[in-house]
């Protein structure tokens, strides 16, 4: 297979070709679909990606073939589960370089997993009158969790403020970090702008203070490679369904030292060492964190997304997705009555646009109409809507088997838009 | 292609781009608040109704193509109804955008309004064609709540 070449990799970036494009789109039934007749083009993946048959077989051969429950039977099927189950677990910790498979939790996605934070360590560590610094260009599901919290406990949510390009400003970044500030959560990857954060200097700033840091990642992991000992981020979050996985499955990663001083999530089963009506004992981590039957074949088939990806290699993937970025903006950027909203000069494969009067649903009604999936909306991020004075904007969002030519019908697509409303 | 025409009749795009009766309407003494959450599309029905019938009736707020649309020509052919025509004329929309019943002759008629036909093509976006429907109902009984699509 061409994408396993590496002899390039001496003279020049690497990145994906026509013909690597033209098999890993063949890897993905989705993308052979007909919609209203037309060619699907498939520009939601900030929402969700489609599916490997790697993953998809993986996760029935693992059906057929494994499936028992994990961590229970002494017999032959359920030792096979636990060590495909654990097995999965070792993939995300090389994934994104943790020091230990004990750091991965399995929760059900990003939210949860923000969530899971917010109620153990949160509840633990913030007291009536502290702070907990998120930012202007959060996700609801790294916003609510926090106001909840703060409710709960008196404390007050900060915001770093950003700048009209979509850019963190960073300079009041630092001066909102204080002796008050518990916990800086912050997403890598904005979902609606595309900015990518410099989320290094965030955490080496925080840390200068001793603050601990949480990195809402869904945006990211499909995305760059990510390295959480070099970050030395506290918390990292993602989703498996934004990385070609399966939905229902997402990992939190923690250092070892905070989850082994937070109280455990939800109680029930796997999560005890011993129980009795008198007095129970936790489990060590990572179970002490997942109460109840996991999702098996849910962290098999993230387990099999990873080993796809990885197989393409995540920096060529980064490569090639900023090309279609670059791509993308120089095409929608001389339509006229295209306004994009973030501009970062860092940015993820995102474009996030509004047309003259035109709403955003109209744009994906008609563009549906071609095959061509966007999001129309706020996105989960109505702060973001509200600071840019719009009430939704249609999102493109791209992923490494997207094509220039896709971009093109895109374009196109747009230029009907304009022409209907005329 | 023909679907994407019968959505966007030259009807709707024009009170789209040229809503009719928007903003506040002083003299109203009924009022209600929409919003789509999905969307973010907010609307603001008011209504002077005298002795039950629809003296003068307005909308503000912003939307969509359809949804402004739909709230624009709604206060042009609701103007001097009565208030039972109106509960009458609600089913009426609601069954032609939704396509779920086939509609008899009955009086009275919903006129122009019937070039939302294209949408029932088009589940997703019913309920940008009744938002200002659902608010209006709401105005109409004095409900202060803001009505919303997601209830």
């Amino acid at each position: 297979m061409s994408f396993m070449n590496t002899t390039a990799k001496n003279f020049r970036v690497e990145t994906l070709d026509v013909e690597d494009i033209e098999k890993i789109r063949q890897d993905f039934p989705a993308l052979s679909l007909n919609i209203h007749g037309k060619p699907l083009v498939y520009l939601d993946n900030g929402a969700s990606a489609q599916k490997p048959l790697a993953v998809l077989e993986a996760m029935d051969r693992f059906s057929r073939e494994s499936y028992a429950n994990v961590h229970r039977g002494v017999y032959q099927l359920s030792e096979q589960a636990t060590t495909a189950f654990e097995e999965a677990r070792k993939k995300v910790q090389h994934f994104i370089n943790a020091r230990e498979s004990r750091e991965i939790l399995f929760v059900k996605g990003t939210t949860e997993g923000i969530n899971l934070v917010a109620q153990t360590f949160g509840r633990q560590n913030v007291k009536s009158g502290d702070e907990i610094l998120i930012s202007a260009m959060e996700h609801h599901s790294n916003i609510v969790p926090w106001q909840m919290l703060c409710e709960e406990k008196g404390a007050q949510l900060r915001v770093i403020p950003m700048n009209s390009t979509g850019e963190l400003e960073m300079d009041k970044f630092e001066k909102l970090l204080s002796s008050k500030t518990k916990l800086v959560a912050i997403t890598h990857i904005s979902n609606a702008l595309g900015t990518i954060n410099p989320i290094e200097t965030i955490i080496q700033k925080a840390h200068a203070k001793g603050i601990p840091v949480l990195i809402d990642g869904a945006q990211a992991v499909p995305h760059m490679t990510v390295d959480v000992q070099k970050l030395d981020c506290d918390f990292y979050v993602f989703s498996g369904h934004k990385l070609f996985g399966p939905t229902g499955i997402g990992v939190l990663y923690g250092k070892a030292k905070h989850l082994e001083a937070m109280p455990p999530y939800q109680g029930g089963g796997d999560m005890i060492s011993s129980v009795s009506f008198e007095k129970t004992t936790y489990n060590h981590i990572p179970y002490k964190f997942e109460a109840g039957t996991p999702h098996i074949v849910g962290a098999v088939g993230l387990g099999a997304a990873i080993d796809y990806m990885q197989q393409i290699g995540l920096d060529r993937i980064a490569s090639y997705e900023q090309e279609l970025l670059e791509y993308a903006t120089e095409q929608i950027s001389q339509i006229k009555k295209v306004q994009l909203i973030g501009t970062a000069k860092k940015k993820s494969a995102i474009l996030s646009f509004t047309l003259d009067e035109v709403h955003p649903h109209d744009v994906a009604t008609i563009l549906d109409q071609e095959g061509i999936a966007v999001r129309a909306g706020h996105h989960c991020a109505q702060p973001v809507m509200e600071f840019f004075k719009v009430p939704a904007t249609a999102r493109a969002s791209f992923a490494f088997y997207n094509t220039k030519e896709e971009i093109d019908l895109l374009i196109k697509g747009i230029k009907k838009v304009l022409e209907i409303f005329k | 292609m023909s679907n994407l025409r019968d959505l966007y009749q030259e009807v709707i795009l024009d009170h789209t781009k040229h809503p009719r009766n928007k903003g506040i309407l002083a003299s109203a003494n009924r009022h209600a608040d929409g919003f789509n959450p999905l969307c973010g599309d907010k609307v603001q029905i008011f209504v002077d109704v005298e002795n039950g019938i629809v003296k003068d009736i307005r909308f503000d707020g912003s939307g969509c193509a359809i949804s402004t649309a739909s709230a624009s020509m709604l206060t042009e052919h609701l103007k001097g109804k009565s208030e039972k025509e109106v509960g009458v004329l609600f089913e009426r929309f609601h069954n032609l955008v939704t396509g779920e019943k086939k509609l008899s002759d009955d009086t009275p008629d919903l006129g122009k309004l019937i070039v939302f036909e294209g949408v029932r093509e088009f589940p997703m976006r019913v309920k940008c064609a009744t938002l200002s429907w659902h608010t209006l109902m709401a105005a109409l009984k004095n409900e202060k709540k803001e009505v919303t699509t997601e209830d």
